[in-house]
């Protein structure tokens, strides 16, 4: 049981972080009327009022998105090999290389179609 | 600060010195070829100019294939064994699987190739990211564009598929699970005609899809959590497998019951049996019909493959279990599939719900782990997947006037008097699939009928006799209604296919027809390749 001190003691610190954030920022903060503060946050998409059947919105997020991903994929694995890379030597490299090369060809493919053109 | 320093430090001169895992790249070459010739193509869809990539991704794509199959033949004497660290099982029916799905996909990549039969296009749709009926597809349509994208999909998802019978664990087995699929789920929404109902199919095989695939992940956790390693078989005695901890009862039954319940819902789904079959009708439909042939003949067979390694070599030790499911099933299966096409008035769904019945006499032959039922199995499924893809793409040349398929059945009357050589090959594959004698799949549908009689479940047997009998009169009824009637003044045309359509019309028509008559060898090659890694 005691080995799960430290993650309960972790929670109640992140706990008590997030009232007393919410609490200093009521006491001490300018209150300054504005709407926009007063909507909900969707990266630039107008949430409210909802067109019939949810609208549309550019397909240009999901790409831009799913970019991202890719991305944050890959950099998932590199980490703990660049921790680890003296340690596992040329094989380590060789493998890294191939992992990135086929991430590169996928990346070369959006770049050539466009992908990477906000307009 | 310096109390966690000293851990760290502690923990790193703790840990062994890596080595590196030995990978025989020779062995994993039939894949390593098709998945690199994909990542080509995607290079070529990058770099080309738009006029040469047909004939680049096409070439790439027969090359890769022929290439793959080439590696697969010098490979036939390999002894049996597990590659990757024990991640890939090469034996005699890895081979034979992948020998098979690389046959079948080069035959179907002719018929996916096809532009002749409609002046310059093939059956994809000219962007696929355009909106149906819009402007911009009208632009597209005029400027000749292809969505030549469809050959890397292929190549990428036939990768899969000869991983997905040769994967020696589960977590290797999802991977190739997930690589066959997500191109598949593009390319069935790539129709150029009925592009709602294709998009449609795509959005449907893709929700259903990726549930079964949940499903199946979570069946490899709890199977981990029984057997503690996602290895289905490992015979060093300080690592052992699935297959040895099912066999020495390591644990509870409770993790192996669900684990094999939720693992065989996820496959299951794959080959398309009852009652996760829902999804096929629509998807066979809506798909473009060359995609429909191909993917209705391979991933059936690399799904049975996958089946067959789970069932025979993670869990053979508890057939007991798992057997009477299976047997259920099978019949429900060739229920549901019998009875349904009985209905159906589409040409593609009918063959969709035949599919369902053929996956039924196929899931016979797994309720044994022995040698005679795998050998059948791997007899039944080329047969049975090369008339498939002849059968799909004669669907391809009957047209409608603009250049869409007709598919209802009642514009197919007169077919044979108006069209007698796509008629008489049509008829070749659907009394092959009726299982008449001196065709392909009447030698198959002994072969598992003989293994369910060995394995003593007579009444699978009955059941399929009983559905075969009613399937003889959907299958006899588009023969019917082919030549015995009169064509209507406003039918269909036939289109004029190229010399690769018609090369592959030709081979699927012969080896229905040859391993009727002449059976022997592919006997004989399916009962030495019936040899597992356990």
């Amino acid at each position: 049981m005691d080995t799960y001190v430290p993650i309960l003691a972790l929670g109640l610190i992140a706990a008590a972080f997030a009232i007393f954030s919410v609490v200093i920022g009521s006491l001490t903060g300018p209150k300054r009327y504005n709407r926009a503060k007063l909507d909900s946050y969707e990266c630039g998409i107008e949430p409210t009022p909802q067109p019939v059947g949810g609208g549309r919105f550019p397909v240009k997020y999901y790409l831009t998105a799913m970019l991202f991903i890719v991305f944050d994929i890959e950099i998932v694995f590199l980490y703990p090999w660049a921790v680890a890379f003296d340690a596992l030597g040329w094989f380590g490299l060789a493998e890294m290389v191939l992992f990135v090369l086929t991430v590169l060809v996928a990346y070369a493919y959006v770049w050539r179609r466009g992908g990477l053109d906000w307009d | 600060m310096p109390s966690i320093l000293a851990a760290s430090t502690a923990a790193a001169s703790n840990t062994a010195p890596f080595t590196a895992p030995h990978v025989e790249w020779g062995k994993l070459s039939p894949m390593l070829i098709v998945l690199g010739a994909a990542t080509m193509g995607v290079l070529v869809e990058a770099f080309a100019p738009r006029a040469a990539r047909y004939r680049l991704q096409v070439g790439l794509t027969l090359l890769a294939l022929a290439a793959a199959f080439a590696a697969v033949i010098a490979l036939h004497d390999t002894p049996t064994s597990v590659a990757a660290a024990g991640a890939v099982a090469v034996d005699k029916t890895t081979l034979f699987f992948q020998g098979t799905i690389l046959a079948i996909s080069f035959i179907a990549v002719l018929v996916i190739a096809e532009r002749r039969t409609e002046g310059g296009q093939d059956a994809f749709a000219a962007q696929g990211g355009s909106v149906p009926g819009s402007q911009q597809e009208r632009e597209a349509v005029r400027a000749g564009w292809l969505t030549t994208e469809v050959y890397p999909l292929v190549l990428f998802s036939i990768g899969g598929m000869l991983l997905f019978p040769a994967a020696n664990d589960l977590l290797t087995m999802f991977v190739a699970l997930e690589v066959l699929s997500l191109p598949l789920y593009l390319v069935c929404g790539l129709a150029r005609h009925r592009r709602l109902l294709s998009q449609e199919a795509a959005l449907k095989y893709f929700l259903l899809g990726a549930f079964s695939s949940a499903f199946f992940l979570y069946g490899a956790a709890l199977l981990y959590g029984y057997a503690g390693s996602v290895q289905l078989s490992n015979s060093d005695p300080h690592n052992p497998g699935i297959a040895q901890a099912v066999a020495a009862h390591a644990h509870g039954p409770a993790l192996l019951y669900t684990g094999i319940a939720l693992l065989g819902m996820g496959l299951l789904f794959k080959v398309g049996a009852a009652p996760f079959h829902m999804w096929t009708p629509d998807v066979y439909e809506g798909a473009p019909t060359p995609i429909t042939g191909f993917m209705s003949a391979a991933t059936k067979i690399a799904a049975f493959g996958a089946l067959v390694r789970v069932l025979d070599v993670g869990l053979a030790g508890s057939v007991d279990v798992w057997r009477p499911v299976i047997e259920i099933v099978a019949i429900l299966t060739m229920v549901v599939g019998g009875i349904l096409a009985l209905t159906q008035r589409n040409v593609k769904r009918m063959l969709a719900y035949s599919a369902i019945l053929n996956a039924g006499y196929i899931i016979m032959a797994l309720v044994s782990t022995g040698h005679d039922a795998l050998a059948s199995l791997l007899f039944f499924l080329p047969t049975y997947g090369i008339a498939l893809v002849g059968s799909f793409a004669v669907v391809t040349l009957v047209r409608d006037a603009g250049g869409v398929e007709a598919t209802d059945l009642s514009r197919w009357a007169g077919l044979g008097k108006s069209a007698p050589i796509p008629a008489t090959l049509m008829s070749i594959f659907l009394l092959a699939f009726a299982g008449i004698p001196f065709t392909s799949i009447f030698v198959g549908k002994f072969a598992v009928f003989q293994a369910a009689l060995a394995a003593g479940a007579p009444q699978l047997v009955i059941v399929a006799v009983l559905a075969s009998a009613v399937a003889a009169f959907f299958y006899l009824r588009v023969i019917v209604v082919m030549f015995f009637s009169d064509p209507m003044p406003d039918g269909p045309t036939i289109a004029n296919p190229s010399i690769a359509v018609k090369t592959a019309l030709a081979v699927s028509a012969l080896v229905t027809v040859a391993m009727g008559v002449a059976p022997a060898a592919l006997l004989h090659l399916s009962n030495a390749a019936a040899v597992l890694a356990r």
